[in-house]
């Protein structure tokens, strides 16, 4: 490493760290209703949103009708993208003329967007018109982020409300979070982004020949105004097949920056709305260092395997699937941020990635996408470790565990455990099962233990609704689609659910005030219980799997051998 | 039903207007860069400023290793792991032919990105190690004279781009105008 990659990398946490404050104030304005400066300028179009759909904002709903709205929101948004899929050769918008997909890759695309894991199955300049990936990819991108935002409103309402059964209104929740934070942010960076080469326009495919007289077809469309959103919204599902390392998706290495710095923003900044919101900015800022460490140690690794390079190409470090203009520091940047936080975006190819790089990879990942972790689901997440840490904590003291003023009971315990151990389960019995059928194992493209890394990552990417993948399994088949859309549906709901019966628990309690007795969540002996409770519990259960593909790949090949 | 009404404003918000807004918006602002930054050298567009082509004639400078070979559609890696053996074959063939093709000594260390594929098959630059590599070589079939070498030399470090804003990324040449310029030397 240069003194160069080392500027680069701090001043990324820089900017982070500095703008998680401002960010997270002004959500915190936004989410409880309070004045803000975007209201004289788009207060009207959030007027419009419920004059049209009929929505009250002072109607408040309880746990289950919270979670029946989210449902079959999310349900209109899956058919509706299906659909389109199936009959794109007939719409408007089709100038490549790509005839309907498949059923079952529509079906995998659909609940891909849907529940903000943005897999792509597909090449998208290949496969989709300019229609679909629009109305039909865009939109999922924003409201399946707000989706995320809105649940950890509910649940942190339920764990700052007393006695009531009133989590908020879902429609309100979503409506606010796309018109004052996804969409102003997206408009901002997306015309950042074209000025330095991202393309934005409606054009056929440019058929040009070379300097050497060969023809190439260029692809063209609306790519930027996605790929902002794709960015903010931890989606990463790209326009194009190659993600962020397309050029014409993540042209410079400014536009590369902002488009990593995107992937983090929003994560980091709900930790201190979250903190403010539930009355203790120091909790939201315990938080924010717990997932900061996290973060820090799997880079460190990841750089590490990385620069140590392999003896096996003979070349430290590789360039294989790195693009000349971000080099080894910002492809490794990207790939932990990206995986860390539930993006699942890439500006290089993880499959070619060390085998200490790609483990890092998957460990974020399955650490259940709480390094800050996805638009609100990284929160979210990450207080079901709390809820588990404290009531460790509680057991070893012997005393009735509590969390920010509400008692930790038998149901939070219950439903934190459902939703640690759904996305576990997907994984580990998914790539269980793949590993052993004919149909998992023809999708591979490399053979040993990197073979069997490709199906762990793609079964953690669903569970985890990151999207990214060792992209060489060839997953757009019958097999893949379906076990991996079912992946994704159990990695969402089987969280979401569990969460929203939380808060619909907590805000029932009474809050009990603060004494000397309380185990204190705010401090840096929290810190260590919340990390090693991460890592024992979250980590541990894929410690043997781990040990078949990624581990054991980097040994093999520090002895030379080759499959 | 609030959940289709939702549904319906949402998409016409952020599936039609946003779109269609930050397409006025970069069209006025940035048309060049929004429609692809095509390169057009007399009236004929010769390709994307951003998208890498192959040059396999001893005339041009050599572009990475590509999986698509180039081909845009659709964009892509080798996806191969660091213990692939076909990964460990290709990259010792593609040292030698950089070694003979160029004619430069065995011992000469080859900048990686010449090795190794890129991630979208599509990389538009190589280091200005790489293109000094092969100055000899792309001189040579030119028969250029000293004086024209001189400038081909030139012509890299005046197309070499340096870290963005001081720090950020990588020194590079975009390889496609740095063949467009070499054509031009007379």
């Amino acid at each position: 490493m240069t003194i160069n990659d080392l500027i680069q990398v701090f001043l990324f946490f820089f900017l982070l760290i500095g703008i998680t404050p401002v960010l997270g104030n002004f959500m915190e304005r936004v989410f409880t209703g309070k004045k803000h400066f975007l209201q004289p300028v788009l207060g009207w179009l959030e007027k419009l949103i419920y004059s049209f759909t009929g929505v009250s904002q002072k109607d408040e709903s309880n746990w289950k009708s919270y979670t029946w709205g989210l449902v079959v929101f999310n349900f209109i948004g899956f058919s509706f993208v299906f659909l389109l899929q199936i009959i794109q050769q007939w719409l408007p918008f089709n100038p490549a003329r790509f005839p309907g997909v498949s059923w079952h890759s529509a079906f995998n695309t659909a609940v891909s967007f849907m529940t903000n894991t943005n897999w792509q199955g597909y090449a998208g300049e290949t496969t989709l018109s300019y229609l679909v990936q629009m109305t039909g990819l865009t939109v999922q991108n924003f409201v399946s982020a707000a989706t995320g935002i809105a649940v950890l409103l509910a649940l942190t309402r339920g764990i700052s409300r007393k006695t009531t059964d009133k989590l908020g209104n879902f429609w309100v929740d979503l409506t606010r979070s796309t018109i004052y934070i996804l969409l102003p942010l997206s408009i901002l960076l997306a015309v950042v982004l074209v000025g330095q080469g991202v393309i934005q326009n409606f054009k056929p495919y440019e058929t040009i020949h070379t300097l050497q007289g060969s023809e190439q077809i260029i692809p063209m469309g609306p790519a930027a105004s996605q790929i902002a959103i794709k960015q903010l919204g931890t989606n990463g599902g790209g326009f194009f097949n190659a993600n962020s390392a397309h050029p014409f998706e993540n042209p410079t290495p400014f536009s590369n920056f902002l488009e990593m710095l995107a992937i983090l923003l929003i994560p980091a900044a709900l930790t201190f709305t979250f903190g403010k919101m539930a009355g203790s900015v120091r909790h939201g800022w315990t938080l924010f260092t717990a997932m900061f460490i996290l973060l820090i140690a799997g880079l460190g690794i990841a750089l590490y395997g990385e620069y140590s390079g392999s003896t096996v190409v003979g070349h430290i470090p590789h360039m294989e699937g790195k693009e000349t203009r971000f080099g080894i520091t910002n492809s490794v940047l990207w790939a932990t941020a990206t995986t860390a936080a539930s993006n699942g975006s890439v500006n290089a190819m993880h499959e070619s990635l060390s085998p200490l790089a790609g483990m890092v990879a998957m460990i974020n990942i399955m650490l259940g996408e709480t390094i800050f972790g996805g638009v609100g689901t990284g929160l979210y997440g990450m207080v079901i470790y709390v809820i588990i840490t404290v009531f460790i904590a509680g057991l070893m003291v012997g005393r009735t565990p509590e969390y920010l003023g509400k008692k930790i009971q038998a149901f939070e315990v219950q439903m934190a455990l459902i939703a640690l151990l759904s996305p576990c389960l997907v994984i580990l019995l998914f790539t269980a099962f793949a590993s052993v059928s004919h149909a998992g194992l023809s999708g591979l493209n490399n053979a040993g233990p990197h073979g069997f890394s490709e199906m762990l990552y793609a079964f953690a990417s669903a569970a985890g609704n990151n999207g990214s993948a060792f992209a060489g399994l060839n997953a757009n088949t019958l097999f893949y689609n379906l076990t991996l859309g079912i992946g994704m549906l159990i990695g969402r709901f089987g969280v979401i659910v569990p969460v929203l019966a939380i808060a619909g628990s907590m805000a029932e309690k009474k809050i009990t005030p603060f004494s000397s007795g309380t185990f204190r969540t705010d401090n840096s002996l929290f810190i260590i219980l919340l990390i090693g409770v991460i890592l024992i519990i979250g980590g541990l259960d894929f410690f043997p799997a781990l040990s078949l593909g990624p581990v054991i790949e980097h040994l093999l090949m520090n002895s030379g051998i080759t499959f | 039903m609030i959940a289709v009404r939702m549904f319906l404003i949402m998409t016409v918000i952020t599936g039609i207007l946003y779109p269609l807004l930050i397409t006025g918006v970069v069209q006025l602002t940035f048309p060049e860069k929004a429609n692809g930054s095509l390169v057009i050298v007399n009236n004929k567009t010769v390709g994307s400023r951003l998208i890498g082509q192959s040059f396999d004639t001893a005339i041009y400078f050599s572009s990475r290793p590509s999986a698509v070979s180039y081909n845009p559609l659709p964009s892509g890696g080798s996806n191969y792991g660091l213990t692939n053996v076909t990964l460990k074959k290709l990259v010792e063939e593609r040292k030698q032919k950089f070694l003979t093709f160029n004619q430069i000594a065995s011992k000469t260390v080859i900048p990686s990105e010449m090795l190794f594929a890129s991630a979208s098959g599509l990389d538009p630059h190589i280091s200005p190690e790489a293109a000094f590599l092969q100055v000899d070589r792309v001189a040579k079939s030119r028969h250029f004279s000293f004086n024209q070498k001189q400038k081909l030399r030139q012509l890299i470090v005046k197309l070499s781009e340096s870290p963005q804003y001081l720090c950020l990324g990588e020194e590079r040449v975009n390889v496609l105008l740095l063949n467009l310029e070499t054509d031009t030397i007379k």
